[in-house]
């Protein structure tokens, strides 16, 4: 029964790695940039949160209403300036460019807030309590609604890419940016976009996380940034479904390791990575290469 | 340029001495052309004789080290790309260039995000082009090279251009094929479209253009209307063969 726990609670911790990791995913599929800022971005979406229910008194559960928009503003405006400047010189400077952004959000938290760490507390309400299945499984509400709201906006991108004009454009952007050009499309702008959305999905990841867990200025590089890399990297590069089945591979790899030793949890997802680079390097959901 | 065409007025598209560099080479040098309202106008010239840089360079996707770009009376030699293709400057590219994870209707719906007003509408394309409507839902990866060619000029139709520009429609496709893409070119240019195309097969240009200019190493060889020219002269402009004819502008 331990074991079936186990991979319960994983599957639904997978959620949560899939929401830090769409937008990881999301900007490299579409204009080849390894955002080693993202696991940073989240964490700073964590503490507009914190600022923003301080300031306005929102509920911690709706306060993402504000904080989203925030972020999907500073991803347009970033992707248009820094991101959009590297890329213009080389895919390799967007690596130094969102190093050094990773840097300064860590250090800019560091300084101006400080190192202690924070949680979105949500207070006495059905989402902190859990429900039993049988005797030995407690499933947290909390982790239920994180893993619905991954599979809400997995589907809404989705949605978004395949059915919309602005959804259109990306991929064709994604496929060929001057032969966009060619059709009147400015691929900065497109590029803004999808920027914004992969922030706002960040930002959605980081308040999430602060519900569940406690977070500090270097849990953006120590803990997200990698989990995120290895729920992309195992589910498949540039596959937006590949990235839940990443975050459920990990999220369960772990909780195993767990189950055997509690020191293994963090090494367990890490071997299961390594088993998937050496293995099957293109990820478990890899897409068919295009002519 | 003193060939006796009927320059009614300025022309549509004007370039005027332009210079392209890729890193150290030279691909054009003080290359002139100017195409007026209703033109077929063909550039053709041996592999490497800038013809397809010419064209990029009009659609904005390099920028020329001299010279100038003029389209409907308007300095466009600094505009990007895009800003000159919702101006009604369309190009299909070389190699085609379609976007391969979309399907047929996506490649024509983003040919037409920003498109013009005009005569020409996706439904206009199905009809060009019998057979695209039935095979609408399927990617471009799974077509025949003529069908992505016709695809792609689809997708430049669309957006309701001014001046079409195509670039090696002919490479990579069987004769046959070809030809029965020419073939729909005077139903295009039925709703008023000039055409400025890139050919390798002098041939083919020479059967569909109302003017011809010869490239060779980035320098214009040989410039007038198809009947103006012998095949002697064409001969001699496409591979260099007379040295007196290097200047541009062709006394025949």
């Amino acid at each position: 029964m331990a074991w079936v726990n186990a991979i319960i609670q994983g599957i639904l911790t997978g959620g949560l790695y899939a929401l830090f990791a769409c937008g990881l995913s999301l900007m490299f599929g579409v204009m080849k940039v390894v955002n080693l800022a993202h696991g940073d971005l989240a964490i700073l979406g964590g503490y507009i949160a914190l600022g923003v229910i301080a300031i306005t008194h929102v509920p911690v559960l709706w306060s993402f209403l504000i904080v989203v928009p925030i972020m999907a503003v500073l991803g347009y405006v970033m992707q248009r300036t820094m991101i959009q400047e590297a890329l213009d010189r080389s895919i390799l400077t967007t690596l130094l460019v969102t190093f050094g952004l990773s840097v300064v959000i860590e250090n800019g938290l560091l300084q101006f807030v400080n190192a202690d760490s924070h949680s979105l507390g949500v207070g006495n309400s059905i989402i902190t309590q859990s429900f039993s299945l049988g005797s030995q499984i407690q499933i947290a509400y909390l982790l239920v609604l994180i893993f619905a709201v991954a599979v809400a906006v997995l589907l809404g991108l989705q949605y978004f890419l395949s059915a919309s004009r602005y959804g259109r454009m990306i991929r064709a952007v994604a496929d060929d940016r001057e032969a966009a050009q060619l059709s009147g499309i400015d691929y900065r702008h497109v590029f803004g976009i999808a920027a914004a959305i992969a922030f706002g999905t960040v930002a959605l990841a980081g308040i999430a996380y602060g519900m569940y867990s406690q977070f500090a200025p270097t849990t953006g590089t120590d803990t997200i940034l990698l989990f995120a890399f290895a729920a992309v990297v195992i589910g498949g590069l540039g596959s937006l479904w590949g990235t839940l089945l990443g975050g459920i591979v990990l999220g369960v790899a772990q909780q195993i390791g767990a189950q055997i030793n509690i020191s293994y949890e963090v090494l367990a997802g890490y071997i299961v990575l390594l088993a998937v680079l050496v293995f099957r390097p293109q990820g478990l959901t890899a897409r068919k290469a295009e002519s | 340029m003193n060939s006796p065409r009927q320059e009614n007025g300025t022309p549509l598209l004007e370039v005027s001495e332009l210079t392209v560099h890729h890193g150290q080479l030279r691909a054009l040098d003080h290359v002139s052309l100017r195409v007026f309202a209703g033109e077929v106008y063909a550039i053709i010239g041996a592999n490497g004789a800038g013809k397809s840089t010419l064209l990029r360079t009009i659609a904005g996707l390099h920028q020329p080290t001299d010279g100038a770009i003029r389209y409907d009376g308007k300095d466009m030699t600094k505009v990007r790309p895009e800003r000159r293709a919702t101006a009604g400057i369309a190009m299909v590219p070389e190699g085609r260039r379609l976007f391969g994870s979309l399907t047929v209707e996506e490649n024509l719906q983003i040919g037409a995000t920003y498109a013009r007003k005009g005569p020409w509408t996706i439904e206009r394309v199905y009809e060009l082009f019998g057979w695209m409507r039935e095979r609408r839902a399927q990617r471009t990866a799974q077509l025949s090279g003529g069908e992505q060619q016709s695809v792609a000029i689809g997708r430049a139709l669309v957006a309701n251009p001014r001046v079409l520009m195509l670039d090696e429609l002919s490479l990579g496709l069987a004769p046959v094929v070809v030809q029965r893409i020419y073939a729909m070119l005077p139903q295009i240019l039925a709703t008023g479209l000039t055409v400025l195309l890139v050919e390798q097969d002098v041939s083919q240009a020479l059967r569909v253009a109302s003017h011809l200019q010869c490239l060779l190493e980035g320098h214009t060889t040989l410039e007038g209307r198809p009947s103006e020219v012998t095949p002697a002269q064409v001969e001699a402009a496409y591979f260099g063969l007379a040295p007196e004819q290097d200047e541009e502008g062709s006394e025949p």
